[in-house]
């Protein structure tokens, strides 16, 4: 449903995202997970063809952006995260300026925006300004002005930030329930959101793709296990091997030769144990020798601090 | 063409937010004086003909009304849009910038047509006491309907700029009189210039059109005035594409 390749748009001087691929099938929520400032928006913006990317290449829907955007325009529904509105405007009028501005038909019109508001909750609202709105409402009206025209794709800026807790739980679940026959994508700088609300998450930092997983799986790798580079002289096998076997090793990834004979492993390992004094003597009564070995710092893991931080306080 | 949405709701703002019915009211009062004096001048005066007098006298005052209104109904166009961030949404509906820039155009040139119809009613007024002749009148209102639709399009280019309404405002009204008084300066250029000078000046082509001359020359210097600057405007609203967030 989105294809995403190479994306990268530069304000000027300024990177906004570099060498962006992802792909997002039919039917997923997918999650943009990333600091402020780390290119979400401008990912957004360039998939709902408000600007085109400096480079690469992106297909909402099955049409190119920069090709194509006012068939991509007419498949999509955005919501900017200020939810941007008219304040002099009426809900339904406003909806119906959204209606016939995305094109569609005279009596189609009436029957979806009626149904649209009673979707949303605003019903009641519909009489009054949209600038006299609590911020709660206003959110609401962003939504339905993205999801009148029935998108294949739903473009979602953190569609959350503002609101308080209960609002925040119902927004959550309205957008879950929108899943299935539409793919979504929404953004958000708060971890625990993009693990209730999405299939999978896009870790996006300082403009580029840091990770790209399922909430679980990234949540327990990231809190759960720590890794360690090692580079040994020796028979490659055979350390391989018998660092496996450690206690509390999970995984021992190969890096490939630093140095002839010299080899680099990954050894990702329990966070509770504490391997590096058993490393070292495995190291001694083998008789191999110990080039480095040092404790990896993730970048992603420096992210996930930052991301988990709003939870804690 | 797909613009019709939008122009719908630009006229509707303008009468929703009142700016509409201000400017109206303002203009009117103030186009009616200059009817009451500028008639009353050739009543008590007298001699000088009504027919060739009158309307020049006239047009050329309500002239100077606009040159004040108009910016005031332009600032608003894109400038309010970039303010309020829903130009966003608006660039990812499927428009054309062509369209949202003609949806708009026409919504304001369209108040300002209804302003003008008004001041029908001054002409109809005097034909009920003496007789007025139609083709002077025809070839005024046609120069005033063309200079306000130049006006418009050299406001909105303005707006299209700016997130501030009083800076567009205010520079529109300075670019429409630089445009009025670029060839007042004749002893301090070369002759050359001067001619140039003279052709690009708004007065020199809306002065033949208010002594009931409608000269293709001067049609095609409006026209092309408002193409120029609507094309000026269009090239602002791509600078999204290759310049920063707004």
């Amino acid at each position: 449903m989105i294809e995403v390749e190479n994306l990268t748009k530069f304000y000027g001087e300024i990177r906004g995202i570099e060498d962006v691929s992802f792909s997002i099938g039919k039917g997923e929520i997918t999650g943009f997970l990333g600091p402020n400032g780390s290119g979400k928006t401008t990912t957004m913006r360039i998939l709902t063809c408000f600007f085109p990317p400096t480079s690469g290449k992106a297909r909402v829907a099955g049409y190119d952006v920069i090709k194509n955007p006012i068939e991509v325009r007419r498949r999509i529904g955005y919501m900017p995260e200020t939810v941007p509105l008219y304040p002099d405007m009426k809900v339904t009028t406003y909806l119906t300026f959204v209606a016939e501005a995305k094109r569609m038909g005279k009596g189609e019109r009436k029957k979806k925006i009626g149904e649209i508001m009673e979707q949303c909750g605003i019903l009641k609202v519909s009489q009054r300004l949209v600038g006299n709105l609590s911020k709660g409402y206003r959110q609401r009206v962003g939504l339905a002005q993205a999801l009148i025209n029935d998108p294949e794709v739903l473009i979602l800026d953190e569609p959350t930030i503002g609101l308080d807790p209960k609002q925040v739980v119902e927004i959550r679940q309205f957008i879950k329930n929108l899943a299935g026959e539409r793919t979504i994508i929404l953004s958000t700088h708060v971890l625990s959101e993009a693990s209730m609300t999405c299939d999978r998450v896009i870790i996006i930092h300082e403009g580029k793709i840091a990770a790209v997983d399922t909430p679980e799986n990234l949540t327990e790798k990231l809190q759960k296990t720590s890794k360690t580079l090692v580079q040994i002289e020796g028979i490659q096998q055979e350390i391989k091997d018998k660092l496996k076997t450690l206690q509390g090793v999970i995984n021992v990834l190969e890096k490939g030769e630093v140095s002839p004979g010299v080899f680099s492993y990954e050894v990702e390992f329990d966070k509770e144990k504490e391997i590096s004094g058993e490393l070292s003597y495995m190291v001694y009564s083998n008789k191999w020798k110990l080039v480095e070995m040092r404790a990896m710092k993730l970048s992603l893991e420096k992210i996930f601090i930052e991301l988990t931080k709003e939870e804690r306080t | 063409m797909n613009f019709y949405p939008i122009f719908k709701k630009e006229l509707r703002s303008y009468f929703t937010s009142l700016i509409a019915y201000v400017v109206l009211a303002v203009f009117l009062v103030l186009a009616g004086y200059y009817f009451y004096t500028d008639l009353a001048l050739f009543v008590l005066w007298g001699g000088a003909s009504v027919q060739e007098g009158l309307w020049q006298y006239l047009f050329h005052d309500i002239r100077l009304i606009l040159l004040f209104t108009i910016p005031l109904l332009t600032m608003r166009l894109f400038s309010e849009e970039k303010k309020l961030g829903t130009i966003e949404l608006l660039f990812t509906y499927p428009f054309r910038d062509i369209e949202i820039l003609l949806g708009k155009y026409l919504a304001c040139l369209t108040v300002f047509s209804i302003m003008l119809g008004f001041t029908v009613l001054y002409p109809i007024l005097l034909a009920i006491v003496y007789q007025v002749e139609l083709g002077p009148l025809i070839a005024s209102y046609l120069g005033m309907f063309l200079l306000g639709a130049a006006f418009i399009s050299c406001g909105i280019m303005v707006s299209s700029l700016t997130e501030n309404q009083i800076v567009a405002a205010l520079v529109t009204s300075g670019m429409i009189l630089t445009f009025w008084f670029i060839d007042w300066n004749e002893a301090a250029v070369s002759p050359s210039v001067a001619v140039v000078l003279h052709h690009l000046s708004f007065f020199e082509h809306f002065y033949n059109f208010v002594r009931g001359v409608i000269n293709t020359k001067d049609i095609i210097y409006f026209i092309l005035f408002i193409f120029f600057f609507l094309f000026l405007t269009l090239r602002s609203l791509e600078a999204r594409r290759w310049r920063g967030l707004r």
